[in-house]
């Protein structure tokens, strides 16, 4: 993959829960059949409430299906609620490449390297998301672990061993890969 | 070793963890629904061959329960997707909504909301039909699809919830790599004061320590204050561990875990061997966290809007008006939940539209024999106008297709006996939800804004 992800960002703040990356009422959509795939990313993040988020991640009035941001900024606790893997599949499913967050939650985190859909980097000291305006200009540099942006250039905590298995495509691909379970099946 | 860390050491076959160990846990149950199901056998056929078998038949627990009693076809779909699946590998453990191995599940919805549309195996929602079902067992590792897994730790157990991919691995190989997590201590002293409850009990904490005050951690309920509880109660606690972002909940085991355990084994003639994990002497368990709780000091407790961890006391929210109350759920919506609703409001009439959901047909039964002064606690909330399904389902709690039971269509202010309150949670992303103990919501039912629920108790 490009060791440098640019492009305009999206902007969320604290608990942005797996109902707001994919709302309940769709998940009745499988993710392993392409259509149902392509469905579930075009509704990501269609549960942030407007009040909130004037600007929308994919504009399905404009008849989008994929979203113009490929990196999404947060504060705390990205993920948290539920389990469903709905939700960072959802996000690949519409193009986002990375998420820049100040935390995780915990189950989110591991479908995003088990499905190898997302990037979830860790920003090294909060605020960012205070700053940064959806629609702004930024670069997210896999080799030096930054993100850089109209702001400055913002520390990231190192991806380590998650890289490879989310290069890989998920942790099955990987673990093939490496020779972890049998080449074929 | 904490508790935590017995269950995962023993589970991976070594006589020591420490947190921050990867460790590959063998599994003892993999439980799976209607709505990550479907994606786990897909994922799981993908990696493992579509003629691959799984790795244990009995030990797979397949409870259709969240998006069933809807006209939308891809979910009546999803429920014949599962028992094409059952078929295939002729699992024993799946709670189908229809009676016929051959059928496909339509759900009617000429027929209404209200009456009865499932058949003799259904089971209802999967967290409390688990138990109630004999397939809790103390000193077992349970893995499941749902972040709301994390309930079993009141029977002694690592519950934890996991995505598709995950579940699929368990299936095909009995297996999962994980990290033994730090365990954060709760030590209960005290009993509960009339008109508190066990929400209130992890309301309460959840504020304490924060909306990610456990992510990544376990929360270990100790103390008589936890061994006062009753399963229903201690169910309620280890419920809501995922909300404070934990990665499970745990009690030890005791009498009362036992006499539960084994009846319930009994009744539904399931796996009867296990062997509960004892909690080593205190200067042998080390904490990240420690702190007391004196339950004798809580008050009534409500999440408000818009997350589990922004506390505030019942009392002190007498000025939000509500629109709707909402009763039902894996975590407020059993016998006790329903008996203690009873109490709140017999003889009384609700303010507002008001929905209650039993957790499972077996909660259905018992509301219709058990009596509070001669008249069934069904009877008593239907006297004062809750709107009541026999269709034991996860219903609104997490809002579900838009023809769903108790769904907030439009932007309103709900107070609610369920476990999670982001925006949209319950339908309308505009909404707001509060959530508090039944007796709470029975009492801001009543009224029609947040009201503690004491005065309506004596």
């Amino acid at each position: 993959m490009a060791s440098i992800i640019s492009g305009p960002v999206y902007v969320v703040q604290n608990n942005i829960d797996t109902d707001q990356i994919i709302p309940a009422q769709y998940l009745q959509l499988i993710p392993t059949i392409p259509e149902e795939y392509n469905k579930l990313g075009s509704y990501a993040m269609v549960g942030l409430p407007e009040s909130l988020y004037p600007t929308r991640f994919i504009d399905l009035e404009k008849g989008e299906s994929k979203t113009p941001y490929k990196i999404m900024v947060a504060a705390r606790n990205f993920g948290c609620g539920s389990s469903r893997e709905h939700a960072p599949i959802a996000l690949g499913a519409s193009g986002c490449e990375v998420i820049v967050a100040e935390s995780y939650a915990r189950i989110f985190f591991r479908n995003c390297i088990a499905t190898g859909e997302v990037f979830p980097y860790e920003l090294s000291a909060p605020g960012l998301s205070q700053v940064l305006k959806t629609g702004d200009y930024v670069e997210v540099d896999f080799d030096k672990d930054e993100i850089r942006t109209p702001h400055g250039t913002f520390k990231l905590n190192p991806l380590g061993e998650v890289k490879p298995v989310i290069d890989a495509g998920g942790i099955f691909n990987f673990a093939r890969q490496n020779g972890l379970i049998p080449a074929s099946s | 070793m904490t508790l935590t860390e017995k269950l995962l050491a023993r589970a991976s076959g070594k006589a020591f963890v420490r947190p921050g160990d990867n460790v590959w846990v063998n599994a003892d149950t993999l439980l799976t629904h209607d709505v990550c199901g479907p994606g786990t056998i897909g994922v799981f056929k993908r990696e493992f061959g579509q003629n691959a078998k799984v790795w244990d038949r009995k030990r797979i627990v397949i409870i259709p329960d969240h998006y069933i009693f809807t006209a939308d076809s891809l979910s009546n779909r999803n429920v014949d997707i599962l028992r094409a699946f059952v078929k295939e590998q002729d699992l024993p453990y799946f709670y189908d909504v229809i009676d016929d191995p051959e059928g496909h599940w339509v759900f009617d919805a000429a027929k209404g909301q209200l009456k009865r549309q499932y058949g003799s195996s259904y089971a209802g929602v999967c967290h409390t039909a688990l138990p109630e079902k004999g397939h809790a067992r103390p000193g077992e590792i349970l893995f499941g699809t749902d972040s709301h897994t994390c309930m079993a730790g009141a029977f002694n157990m690592f519950a934890t919830g996991i995505g598709n991919t995950d579940a699929a691995f368990v299936v095909g190989t009995g297996k999962l790599l994980l990290k033994v997590p730090q365990t954060m201590r709760f030590f209960l002293e005290g009993e509960l004061p009339v008109g508190v409850m066990a929400k209130d009990i992890i309301l309460h904490v959840i504020g304490d320590i924060g909306f990610d005050g456990a992510t990544y951690r376990a929360m270990q309920w100790d103390g008589p204050g936890a061994f006062s509880l009753n399963m229903d109660d201690r169910m309620t606690v280890a419920n809501m561990a995922i909300e404070a972002g934990a990665k499970n909940g745990v009690f030890a085991a005791d009498q009362k875990t036992f006499d539960y355990v084994d009846a319930r084994i009994k009744r539904n003639g399931t796996r009867s061997e296990y062997t509960p994990v004892d909690p080593d002497p205190e200067s042998e368990q080390s904490f990240v966290f420690d702190k007391k709780y004196d339950l004798s000091k809580l008050e009534p407790t409500v999440a408000q809007h818009p997350d589990p961890g922004n506390r505030a006391l019942a009392k002190a929210l007498d000025k939000v008006k509500v629109d709707r109350a909402y009763i039902g759920s894996c975590t407020g919506g059993k016998t006790s939940d329903f008996i203690a609703f009873a109490h709140v409001v017999k003889g009384k009439k609700v303010a507002v539209d008001t929905f209650g959901v039993p957790a499972t047909p077996l909660v259905v039964e018992e509301l219709r024999s058990t009596s509070i002064g001669g008249d069934s606690v069904w009877s008593i909330l239907e006297n004062s106008g809750v709107l009541l399904t026999e269709n034991a389902s996860c219903a609104a709690c997490l809002g579900g297709p838009v023809d769903t039971f108790g769904r907030m269509n439009k932007p309103m202010v709900c107070i609610s006996a369920t476990n999670r309150n982001f925006p949209g949670r319950m339908g309308h992303k505009e909404s707001k939800v509060y959530l508090a103990s039944p007796y709470t919501v029975a009492a801001s039912a009543l009224t029609g804004h947040i009201t503690d629920p004491r005065e309506y108790l004596s």
